[in-house]
């Protein structure tokens, strides 16, 4: 027989003590979710200064002359502030992937059951996938 | 039994494109990072290089469709989320108009940008 719960409204956060797995996984999503499509905005923003590399617009950095295209992307990437936030996009995202895996699992009904520790695997996962390419996000930058 | 509160509706056409888009964006965000970060260093990206990755039809053709994939699987979710919270009747019409506006210009823009990668424009 099958079973129901009225948790009440996820919507709700003053109750957030009283939250169950899923209903932090489905907070964690939208969160995660929001700082995506926000970025992708931000991205292809920065990426329109290829409209005017592919013109051959330059900018002097340091005495050298640089497509401007080049010199927005390595300028910002000489920021640790960005590189920080990089990391930061990099456990949203990842979060977001793997918790999208695992709601395309509940979608089709697979591992219902252990809907809660594929959450805390989600979290682990990402925990440990970010912690590891922090080295290679940090690369050649400078407090 | 519990109330169902998301607005989707299972096997509608929002709900199916929205995994859909889940689905192929799973595979290519993760692509695009590990090329972008760990294969080529973001820190070393070059107007040449980005032109040289642009200049291969199949990778053009993947970054195009994952901005218009991405940017849909985003606002949608984006406007699902408003209506979740209570969004309703003109309030939820004048979301959904604004939200698609945003849509078209970043996907035009987008592809506008991919083409001058492309050195198409």
């Amino acid at each position: 027989m099958s079973q129901s719960y009225n948790r009440g409204l996820v919507e709700d956060f003053g109750r957030w003590k009283e939250f169950s797995a899923g209903m932090w996984a489905w907070i964690f999503h939208k969160f995660t979710g929001w700082v995506l499509i926000g970025y992708l905005f931000t991205h292809i923003a920065v990426l329109s200064t290829s409209i005017g590399g592919a013109q051959g617009e330059t900018t002097m950095v340091g005495g050298e002359e640089l497509n401007v295209y080049t010199a927005t992307l390595q300028g910002l990437e000489g920021l640790f502030l960005i590189r920080l936030l990089e990391v930061g996009l990099l456990a949203v995202a990842v979060f977001h992937i793997l918790n999208g895996l695992r709601l395309l699992m509940v979608d089709l009904g697979v591992g219902l059951e252990a809907q809660d520790k594929s959450f805390y695997a989600s979290l682990v996962l990402t925990g440990a996938i970010t912690v590891a390419s922090v080295p290679t996000f940090l690369t050649g930058v400078t407090i | 039994m519990a109330e169902r509160y998301s607005s989707f509706t299972p096997g509608g056409t929002g709900w199916f494109l929205q995994r859909i888009t889940a689905a192929f964006l799973v595979v290519v965000l993760a692509f695009h990072f590990f090329l972008l970060h760990f294969v080529n260093h973001a820190y070393e990206v070059t107007f040449m290089g980005t032109q040289t990755r642009m200049q291969n039809v199949g990778y053009f053709l993947t970054m195009v469709l994952f901005l218009i994939t991405a940017t849909f699987h985003g606002v949608n979710g984006v406007y699902n989320a408003l209506v979740n919270q209570g969004l309703e009747g003109g309030r939820k019409k004048a979301v959904l108009a604004v939200l698609t506006l945003a849509s078209v210009a970043l996907v035009a823009q987008g592809i506008y940008v991919a083409l001058a990668m492309r050195g198409m424009i």
